[in-house]
């Protein structure tokens, strides 16, 4: 049972990051690099943040706080490698094979967006994984039993919503959309101060409200990269 | 270890890689037939030279790049100096260009040799605890003392790199005084204990891990026939891919037998004293490595195949391929004729505008015999016949300067134009020669599969950067932390960038532990000190950030 549950949530969380990666990333080197670029980013906000968490010995046991200053270092990083993408952009729109990594600004955002959510995500989930091909299975004794498989639907959600935020960042940066701005970063805070609940095995609301928060930005993200609802439904309907 | 990268990846813009003369394989020793080349520029060199000797003639190998390091100096290297200074912001953009893609070409490899020292390290505990201990390391840290651990782990780690300092100048020795035999006996020494012995190794530890029962004939049979072919595949000949898959394998070995025989502390302090090792045996002017590295390219030779993992093109696989063509290709002298037109196509890229022309009229030129230049090609080959190096005669002929002065100080403003001159020659010259045409033929085999001229040249990395990097990953691995795996994954990655963007920038080897083993311990220690109990109170209350 163990097993396939592994799989099971790897695939939930990873599978869909995993197909945009070797759909959209995989082909263009220059992709590659500035999605480990980007991964590398976050660590640094990570390793800032656990710092933070780490010297304020009194407030360890107090997770928002972690939290909060942890999405503050998060989006501040996002805000470094945005900078520094686009005082790189002109190397590299010499540098990239496939002009079109420059020419439109949102790919840029998307994959260093998807950088971000997928070390994200590994981070998160990937002691849980470990855990959960065995020996052992969660809710035998006490706990739920859903532990894992919200954890990795909680992850998958991540990394999408950081993909959509990343574009979103980037392009109010762009365009001085500061309501844009406020809104990364606010439902950035919003989104990991609620999974808080999830100690206290809210998974519902918790998963709900994350999800539809992911939809929304989603939509956002869409729009702000040029998207329409008639280029949507063309699309669908493979026309 | 050879521990460094070589830089042979730059854009064909400034490249004269047409120039290419196969070396080794002349030389009676087959082993180095099979391996392209390898030369890099040094700027500092070739920049002095440019000043002092304004003609020179170019030994370039398909892996080879004649470009002037961007930005720093406005003269290029252009036939008859006629070209005006290109814009090195191009160049250099172009030089990151093919970066990028052997960048990846670098990651795969990489990722791949600790994929499979950490998925060994997770699966079979064998290699996750060091009972038995190397000769190297008297110390064996059992005190629980972490002061005593400390100096254990120094003097350690001072007497594994004293061997490893006495190792390497003993080799940059034997290769000074072309004790090549001794020297390919070692390394294929070193090879077989490790395709055989330590595989074998392994073989019964994964078998014990699942369980699997299987009896000596069958365990014998695939040793012998793993261990055969990785011998030939690495020293002789075999398909590329082959030869990757191998080295990957031993490295990762090697790296696995490190992991399991250091003591935790001295594993450390190794990697730390390796690294600084690294840094000064390639970069200070007489650093062994990079004394190897001159060596080799004044000898225009490529460094043993079983250190260095190569990311171009087979030459001899390609050469084999192509053999049949080959008689045609020389019988028309034509400028149509594959051989010679890629040839100088290369050179062609090579240059600005106006060397084109020149590129070209070399390439109508090439029906025309050159007796003199042959003759002087003869008469080098003669004098170095016997040590089976005609390219480097053939440098001290056109230089006049027959002492070796390095091959990167070679550099001048008409070399391309000569290179491609001389390249048909030796191609006309050697037709005669099925040997030498077939391998010659190997050289440009390449630039036919690939129209597009960027395949033939590649990054190389020392193997003992690929162990290195492994031992980290898998050290870390191996105290059961996964964000700490990942996180030594990602720096030593990014490291590894920044260690080939400086590649792009310097032109020059350089060592690639520094950067990356400094990041990976970084990150390797902060998290698993700082970030790790803070991800773990995460995950356990399934916040997400």
């Amino acid at each position: 049972m163990t097993l396939p549950e592994f799989f099971g949530c790897t695939f939930i969380a990873f599978g869909p990051p995993f197909a945009l990666f070797v759909f959209t990333i995989a082909n263009d080197p220059v992709r590659i690099i500035i999605l480990i670029a980007a991964a590398f980013f976050w660590l640094l906000s990570l390793l800032l943040s656990s710092l933070l968490w780490f010297a304020m010995i009194p407030l360890r046991d107090v997770l928002a706080f972690g939290v909060f200053f942890s999405v503050l270092f998060q989006e501040c990083f996002r805000y470094i490698i945005y900078r520094i993408l686009r005082s790189t952009e002109q190397g590299l729109h010499a540098v990239a094979e496939d002009t079109r990594v420059t020419d439109n600004k949102h790919i840029l955002a998307y994959v260093s967006g998807l950088g971000f959510g997928i070390i994200s995500g590994m981070f998160a989930l990937v002691n849980v994984l470990a855990d959960m091909s065995g020996p052992g299975t969660m809710g035998l004794k006490s706990g739920t039993e859903i532990f894992f498989i919200t954890s990795a639907a909680q992850a998958l959600s991540i990394i999408l919503l950081h993909t959509f935020w990343s574009v979103i960042f980037f392009n109010a940066f762009d365009t001085s959309n500061y309501l844009h701005i406020c809104y990364v970063v606010g439902s950035h805070l919003f989104v990991s101060l609620l999974t808080l609940l999830n100690a206290s095995e809210l998974y519902i609301t918790t998963l709900l409200i994350n999800y539809i928060i992911t939809i929304i930005t989603g939509v956002l993200a869409f729009r702000v990269a040029g998207g329409t609802s008639r280029g949507f439904k063309k699309f669908i309907t493979c026309q | 270890m050879a521990a460094h990268v070589q830089a042979s990846s730059l854009p064909p813009s400034a490249s004269a890689e047409g120039a290419g003369i196969v070396d080794g394989s002349v030389n009676g020793e087959t082993e180095r037939l099979e391996r392209p080349p390898k030369r890099q520029n040094q700027r500092n060199n070739y920049g002095s030279n440019n000043q002092d000797q304004p003609d020179a003639a170019i030994l370039a190998v398909p892996s080879v790049v004649v470009r002037d390091s961007g930005g720093s100096r406005p003269s290029r290297l252009s036939g008859g100096g006629g070209g005006g200074p290109p814009t090195n912001e191009t160049e250099e953009e172009q030089g990151l260009k093919y970066g990028a893609q052997h960048v990846i070409k670098l990651f795969v490899p990489v990722s791949l040799c600790m994929l499979v020292v950490v998925a060994t390290i997770n699966s079979i505990s064998f290699y996750s605890s060091t009972d038995v201990y190397l000769l190297y390391t008297p110390f064996h840290e059992l005190s629980p003392e972490p002061s005593v651990k400390l100096w254990n782990a120094l003097a350690n780690s001072l007497i594994l790199m004293s061997v490893v300092v006495v190792m390497t100048i003993l080799l940059i020795v034997l290769y000074k005084k072309r004790c090549y035999r001794i020297i390919h006996g070692w390394l294929i020494l070193s090879s077989f204990m490790l395709l055989f012995i330590f595989t074998y190794l392994y073989l019964e530890e994964l078998l014990r891990a699942y369980n699997i029962p299987m009896d000596y004939p069958t365990a014998l049979l695939i040793m012998w026939n793993f261990g055969v072919v990785g011998m030939m595949a690495i020293h002789w000949q075999g398909p590329l891919r082959l030869q990757q898959g191998y080295l990957i394998f031993v490295a990762a070995l090697m790296a696995l037998v490190f992991i399991k025989y250091l003591p935790e502390w001295t594993a450390w302090a190794v990697l730390a004293a390796i690294s600084i090792w690294d840094l000064i045996a390639v970069l200070s002017p007489r650093g062994p490595l990079r004394i190897l590295v001159e060596t080799a390219q004044e000898r225009n030779e490529q460094i043993f195949p079983a250190l260095i993992y190569s990311s171009t093109v087979i030459y001899t696989y390609m050469g084999t391929h192509y053999t049949p063509q080959q008689s045609q290709a020389t019988a028309s002298s034509s400028p149509s004729s594959s051989n010679s037109t890629t040839t100088t196509r290369a050179t062609q890229n090579s240059l600005a505008s106006p060397e084109a022309t020149v590129a070209s009229g070399s390439r109508s030129g090439n029906s025309r015999p050159h007796p003199q230049q042959n003759n002087q090609n003869r008469d080098g080959s003669n004098t170095l016949a016997s040590e089976g190096m005609p390219l480097v005669t053939f440098k001290s002929n056109l230089r006049g300067n027959a002492e070796a002065a390095g091959f990167t100080q070679e550099w001048s403003a008409n070399l391309s134009e000569r290179v491609a001159r001389r390249q048909i020659e030796v191609q006309s010259t050697q037709s005669g020669n099925a040997q030498r045409s077939n391998e010659y033929r190997t050289v440009t085999a390449p630039d036919q599969s690939h129209p597009d001229g960027q395949e033939e040249r590649g990054i190389k990395l020392g193997l003992g950067d690929f162990i290195f990097y492994s031992v980290l990953v898998g050290k870390a691995s191996s105290y059961g932390d996964w964000t700490t795996t990942i996180a030594c994954f990602v720096a030593i990655l990014i490291g590894l960038c920044l260690t080939l963007l400086l590649l792009a920038i310097w032109r020059k080897a350089l060592p690639a532990l520094p950067i990356s083993i400094t990041f990976g311990l970084i990150f390797c220690f902060a998290t698993s000190a700082v970030v790790k109990p803070f991800m773990e109170n995460l995950s356990a209350k399934q916040v997400f950030i």
